[in-house]
C-alpha cells in the first residue's frame, strides 16, 4: 500500500533520516518505536508531505507521491493524520471540526457529515459533545476526537504521531482503546509510540529506529522477546 | 447681558489696554477660540474631514496590507521545490514597499506626494488619505502577517492533512485565529492613523489642526484653539480604543465557552 523507497531527510546539514526503504501492506498495524530524535516522528510526517522529502521516492496505491505534480490534496484525503497535540480547530465546534473536511472536499453534502460525525461520535462515547468546542475538552477527549476527525474523511491509512504522549497518564487508555478497536476493524495503521504494551498488542510489525535509520523490524514477540540489534536491546533494557 | 454681550463689553476693556480680572480675560480668549462668528463650525468641519481622510486611509491600508501579507505568508509557506516565480516577483515588490514605506518618515512621503508626485492635484485632503493609507498598509501588512505566522503551525498542518486545500486551510482555520491575535495590535495602528491624520496639514490638508491653526491666525491666542483640538483627538482615541475593547470581549467568548 505503501512503498518507501531510499527515503533520505536533512533540515539543513542536519541528517535526520538516512536511506529508508520498507513497504506497508493494507491491514497492517505498523508501530515505530526508538529513542527521541531518532526520526520516527519526521518518517511518519514524510509518508503524508507534511515534510517534504529531500531524496527517495515514496508510491501510496500506486501514485508516486513524491512526485511534484502529484495534487497532494487528493492523497491526503485518503491518509488521515493524528497528532500529539490533537491540533483540533480551537474556533469551531466538535461537529464543524469533524464535518468541515469531508464537506470541504465534496465528499459529502453537509448533512451527511454531520450524520457521519453523530455516527464516529457515539462510537468513541462523546456524542453529547458536538456542540462544544475544544477548548471545554480534555486531553482524552480531544485526542478522541481528533481520531474521528481523520475516520471522518473514511481514510484507507491512519497516521498516529505519539498520540498518547500529551496526555495525562489516566487519559491514555481511553485513548488507546478506540486505537484498538481500529486495528480490530482492520484498519492499516502506522503509530508512532512510546506505549510498549500497545506497540506489543496491537502491532503486527515493529520498526526500530534510531539515529535516522531503521536498525531492525520484526513482529512485536521477536523484537521485544529477542531483539538482535544491540542499539534495540540498550533502548528496551531502559524502556521495559 | 448675555454672553455675547459680555464678550463684545470686555473684548473692548482689553483692546483699550484695561487690566481686567483673570476670568473676565479667558473668558474673552475661550468665546474667541470657539463661538465668536460660528467658529465651533469650523472645529466640526475639520473633525469630519480628519474622520473621512481616516476612513479612506483605513481602507486603503487594510486592502494594501491585505494583499500583501497574503503574498508574503503564501510565498513563504510554498513547498520547497514548488516555487512559483510569478509569487516570487510579487513577492520582491512587496519587500520593497515595505521596506521603503517603513524606512522613510511619514512627512518626506506627505511632502513627495503632495509637491512631487501630485504636485499639480488641487485635492490636498485627498493625496493626504492616500498617502496615509499607503503608508498604513505596509504596517497592517507586517502586523497581518506576524498573526498568520504566529499561529500554532500544527493547526495549517491538522487542516492540510485532512486534504484541505491551503486556501481553505487559511480561511477556515488560520484567518479567524489569527484575526483575534492581531486585533488589539491592530486598534493600535488604527489609533496612530487618526493622529497621524494631523500630518496631512502640511500639504494643505484642510483637517482639525488647519482649523486651529486657521483660528489662531487670525485671534493670536494660541491656547484654546490648540488644547480644543487635542482634546477632540483625545475623546476620538478614546472611543476608537472603547470600540476595539467591545469588539475583542465578543471574541473572546468562544475561548471560554
Amino acid at each position: 500500500m505503501i512503498v518507501v523507497n531510499h527515503l533520505s531527510k536533512s533540515f539543513g546539514d542536519n541528517l535526520v533520516l538516512q536511506d529508508i526503504s520498507t513497504t506497508i501492506e493494507q491491514g497492517e498495524k505498523v508501530v515505530i518505536i526508538g529513542p527521541s530524535g531518532s526520526g520516527k516522528s519526521t518518517f511518519l510526517r514524510c509518508l503524508n508531505l507534511l515534510e517534504t522529502p529531500t531524496a527517495g521516492r515514496i508510491t501510496f496505491q500506486g501514485t508516486e507521491i513524491t512526485d511534484p505534480k502529484v495534487d497532494i490534496d487528493k492523497v491526503r484525503r485518503s491518509m488521515g493524520m493524528v497528532f500529539q497535540h490533537f491540533n483540533l480547530f480551537p474556533n469551531m465546534t466538535i461537529r464543524r471540526n469533524i464535518t468541515l473536511a469531508p464537506v470541504r472536499a465534496k465528499l459529502m453534502s453537509q448533512e451527511e457529515a454531520d450524520e457521519t460525525a453523530k455516527q464516529l461520535l457515539e462510537r468513541v462515547g462523546l456524542a453529547d459533545k458536538a456542540d462544544a468546542y475544544p477548548a471545554q475538552l480534555s486531553g482524552g477527549q480531544k485526542q478522541r476526537i481528533a481520531i474521528v476527525r481523520s475516520l471522518a474523511m473514511r481514510p484507507q491509512v491512519l497516521l498516529f504521531d505519539e498520540p498518547t504522549s500529551a496526555l495525562d497518564p489516566e487519559m491514555v487508555g481511553e485513548v488507546l482503546q478506540v486505537m484498538k478497536e481500529l486495528a480490530q476493524e482492520g484498519m492499516t495503521m502506522v503509530v508512532v509510540t512510546h506505549e510498549m504494551g500497545f506497540a506489543r498488542e496491537v502491532g503486527t510489525r515493529i520498526l526500530f529506529m534510531a539515529d535516522g535509520k531503521i536498525l531492525e523490524e520484526n513482529t512485536p514477540q521477536a523484537l521485544f522477546d529477542h531483539p538482535q540489534h544491540p542499539r534495540t536491546q540498550e533502548f528496551l533494557s531502559k524502556v521495559l | 447681558m448675555d454672553f455675547a454681550q459680555m464678550y463684545t463689553a470686555w473684548k473692548e476693556l482689553l483692546r483699550a489696554g484695561t487690566d481686567l480680572p483673570w476670568w473676565q480675560e479667558q473668558y474673552v480668549y475661550f468665546y474667541q477660540a470657539f463661538v465668536e462668528g460660528g467658529r465651533w463650525q469650523r472645529y466640526l468641519e475639520g473633525v469630519g474631514v480628519t474622520l473621512m481622510v481616516t476612513v479612506c486611509a483605513l481602507l486603503i491600508g487594510v486592502v494594501l496590507g491585505l494583499l500583501v501579507a497574503t503574498v508574503r505568508t503564501a510565498h513563504d509557506q510554498q513547498r520547497p521545490g514548488r516555487r512559483n516565480p510569478v509569487l516570487g516577483l510579487c513577492n520582491a515588490l512587496c519587500q520593497v514597499y515595505v521596506t521603503v514605506i517603513r524606512g522613510t518618515p511619514m512627512m518626506v512621503q506627505l511632502l513627495i506626494m503632495g509637491f512631487v508626485i501630485f504636485s499639480s492635484s488641487r485635492d490636498y485632503t485627498m493625496v493626504g488619505a492616500l498617502t496615509l493609507g499607503i503608508n498604513s498598509g505596509a504596517y497592517v501588512a507586517e502586523i497581518i502577517r506576524g498573526g498568520l505566522m504566529s499561529l500554532d503551525p500544527g493547526q495549517m498542518e491538522a487542516g492540510r492533512s485532512l486534504g484541505l486545500n491551503y486556501v481553505d486551510t487559511m480561511r477556515f482555520i488560520v484567518v479567524p485565529q489569527a484575526f483575534k491575535a492581531v486585533l488589539p495590535a491592530l486598534g493600535n495602528e488604527f489609533i496612530m492613523l487618526l493622529k497621524d491624520t494631523a500630518l496631512i496639514n502640511v500639504i494643505g490638508g484642510k483637517e482639525l489642526v488647519y482649523a486651529a491653526q486657521s483660528i489662531y491666525n487670525r485671534t493670536f491666542e494660541q491656547m484654546y484653539p490648540l488644547l480644543g483640538v487635542a482634546c477632540i483627538y483625545l475623546v476620538m482615541v478614546m472611543v476608537l480604543s472603547w470600540l476595539q475593547g467591545k469588539l475583542e470581549r465578543r471574541l473572546r467568548q468562544s475561548d471560554r465557552r
